[in-house]
């Protein structure tokens, strides 16, 4: 056991903050979400930091998981802008990498590393939300047999309005019942008969949208795996979803703490709130050493540790009350909008109502402990 | 960055938990002959010459096994001592000592160490209980409590969370057995999701029991602070799992024969001895906000 970094660890670290701090520009922090994302990700890739864990074979630096880690946390540390491509990066990209044809890996893997192609994510319906196998978007085989009709609606896409390509969970088998009969696509998000509507969601803006398909056409070429086998596909991704998660959660809740902290030195702090911030500190170094923990686990053998499957459950919660203890801080003008000129209360205000998604994207938190009462501890199935 | 434990030391951790399943009441001397006492201590001064690290496992198990000997105070003192000695050691903080009535010797906050004598007092954790030093004279030690102190704490978080693990393991055990309404009362996620939480908060709290006793082992200069954050995280944890466990066990929890109320017990102990979680957590407020 050893907590520091490795001397190679250290050298990675010290190099890409360095780094960071040579091409993160003001321009590039302050700028609007696309234009400068666009720019701060091709920056990323020139530089070889886009697809750090993916094999060298297909463009990655086939770095150790170690270093993605850092990578994540240098991010938040510096406040740097989401890459613009992370559901290319971190989903679809190693999705295809593990069950996509050759043709696939070609058309779209450099693609997605050079931000060239921004992709979204096809998975929920209004309908299917937890419950990811009562999707009902419908894949119908053309009598030609060379391309799929797509027909139905998908939720709480994010990167939609700019995407290039969706990797899309569908029912091509209209008799079939859940797992079975679903296919999984990559959907080319220009194709006649994609609309894309914002979602508007309680913080005001729009982060996520709807996407309708009506009679697309989806060339068979791009099914992912099998025909009636987008199940175990989309177990890939969603696996990958969850992989190294919990250091980019970790860092996120980090400059949040600090954030919290000079607030609190700044406004002055009952004895009650000081007792709440060391409860959210403590909390964050239980959660980044856990993290550590099951990375470790996933170096040595592949398999991430079970204990790392709290992470994501621990984070949305304090993340909720750290933001919560912001606006208490801030006191009475904490309900002011920043149109009043107020910059610190619009700031908490937004992570507060947008932290209320947090226990229900990526997996809800009763999911998650069904997960963890399920997988973890092996109680008996409650469905 | 490598947060895992060796083979020897998962090893070390097997050892533990079959002996102090079998012998939960094993005396300080059986302890000596396994070579539990002094494990951090160099191997000049007669310990075991490994690290903390490794002596913070066996308060895991020590925990886990509710033993109820003195044996972490007498761990935690004896790298204080010029030469490890065959004493049975505890130490004396807010003017109270653990296991007075078996041990020899008694490590004071002044850093004198007096002979064992005085008033045993009814503890509510009859497996450790308290006593209250007689006057008496002492012989001045050198060196610094401090450090004995935070191992002392360390030892205690450590503890905590092998308490917290047997705690969720009765729960998980019980609930996959007992059927109501002819289903397995685990099904029903109102018994499920606590158990979770106590997985969660677990785990939680091992990652920083481990953290204090690796910053204790290298000296660190964020020792103090992890021992207080650790210390408060893992008291907590260990009497919430306790209350849950109890509460999914339903009647049965409650009662005197069935063991949970033990471990509930030494939870609050480990909770109160040294300051309760409030208090750790004022040593890390003070550390970040002043």
């Amino acid at each position: 056991m050893d907590l520091r970094d490795t001397p190679e660890e250290a050298a990675f670290r010290a190099e890409l903050r360095a780094w960071v701090e040579a091409n993160l520009t003001d321009e590039i922090r302050r700028g609007r979400f696309e234009e400068a994302g666009r720019d701060w990700s091709r920056k990323l890739h020139e530089a070889g930091y886009a697809g750090l864990t993916w094999p060298r074979e297909y463009g990655g630096a086939s770095a150790p998981y170690s270093h993605q880690a850092i990578f994540l946390e240098e991010m938040a540390r510096a406040e740097a802008p989401p890459h613009l491509g992370v559901i290319g990066l971190g989903m679809a990209g190693p999705t295809i990498i593990a069950h996509g044809t050759d043709a696939q890996k070609q058309k779209h893997l450099e693609k997605i590393l050079s931000t060239e192609e921004i992709w979204c994510q096809g998975f929920s319906e209004p309908g299917a939300g937890s419950d990811l196998s009562a999707v009902r978007t419908s894949a119908r085989l053309s009598l030609e047999g060379d391309h799929f009709v797509v027909d139905g609606q998908k939720v709480w896409s994010s990167f939609a309005h700019i995407a290039d390509w969706c990797i899309l969970v569908t029912r091509s088998d209209p008799d079939s019942d859940r797992h079975a009969g679903l296919t999984y696509l990559l959907v080319d998000m220009h194709a006649p008969g994609v609309d894309v509507r914002p979602l508007r969601q309680i913080t005001g803006e729009a982060e996520f949208n709807e996407i309708f398909f009506t009679d697309v056409q989806v060339p068979v070429e791009n099914v992912v795996g099998e025909v009636g086998g987008g199940w175990q596909v989309a177990m890939t991704t969603l696996l990958h979803e969850r992989g190294t998660l919990g250091f980019a959660l970790t860092a996120g809740l980090e400059s949040q703490i600090r954030k919290l902290i000079a607030l609190a030195k700044e406004k002055g702090a009952t004895p009650v709130q000081r007792d709440a911030i060391a409860r959210e500190w403590i909390g964050l170094q239980a959660v980044r050493y856990t993290n550590y923990r099951s990375l470790t686990t996933l170096m040595k053998t592949g398999i991430p540790g079970p204990e790392g499957s709290g992470a994501k459950l621990w984070w949305s919660e304090a993340n909720q009350r750290v933001t919560k203890l912001a606006l208490e801080l801030l006191g009475p003008e904490a309900q002011l909008l920043s149109s009043n000129g107020n910059r610190q209360p619009g700031y908490w205000q937004h992570q507060q109502l947008r932290s209320r998604g947090n226990t229900i994207e990526a997996g809800t938190s009763e999911i998650l402990r069904n997960i963890i009462a399920e997988r973890v501890l092996g109680l008996p199935r409650s469905r | 960055m490598e947060f895992a434990f060796s083979q020897e030391q998962e090893e070390l951790r097997r050892e533990a938990r079959s002996f102090l399943e079998a012998n939960p009441e094993a005396p300080l001397s059986d302890l000596r002959e396994l070579g539990w006492l002094g494990v951090s201590v160099p191997e000049e001064r007669g310990g075991g010459g490994l690290s903390f690290v490794d002596e913070a496992i066996l308060f895991e198990e020590a925990g886990r096994g509710l033993h109820s000997g003195p044996f972490l105070t007498t761990a935690v003192v004896l790298p204080a001592l010029p030469q490890v000695d065959d004493q049975a050691w505890s130490v004396e903080l807010d003017g109270l000592v653990p296991h007075l009535d078996t041990v020899d010797m008694v490590l004071r906050e002044d850093m004198t160490a007096v002979p064992a004598g005085g008033e045993t007092l009814e503890t509510m954790d009859e497996t450790r209980p308290l006593g209250r030093l007689s006057a008496g004279d002492g012989e001045s030690m050198d060196g610094d409590f401090e450090p004995v102190r935070l191992r002392l704490l360390a030892a205690l978080a450590l503890e905590a969370v092998g308490v917290a693990q047997k705690a969720l393991e009765l729960g998980v055990e019980y609930v996959s057995q007992r059927e109501q309404f002819g289903k397995k009362i685990g099904t029903y996620q109102a018994v499920s999701h606590p158990l979770a939480d106590t997985y969660v908060e677990t785990e939680l709290a091992r990652s920083l029991a481990f953290w204090a006793a690796w910053c204790v082992a290298e000296e660190d200069e964020q020792a103090a602070v992890a021992v207080a954050a650790a210390k408060a995280q893992a008291a907590e944890t260990a009497v919430a799992a306790c209350e849950r466990s109890i509460q999914v066990h339903g009647g049965i929890g409650f009662t005197w024969e069935h063991v949970l109320h033990r471990y509930y017990k030494r939870a609050q102990w480990i909770d109160a001895f040294g300051g309760h979680a409030a208090r750790q957590r004022e040593v890390v407020a003070a550390h970040l906000l002043d």
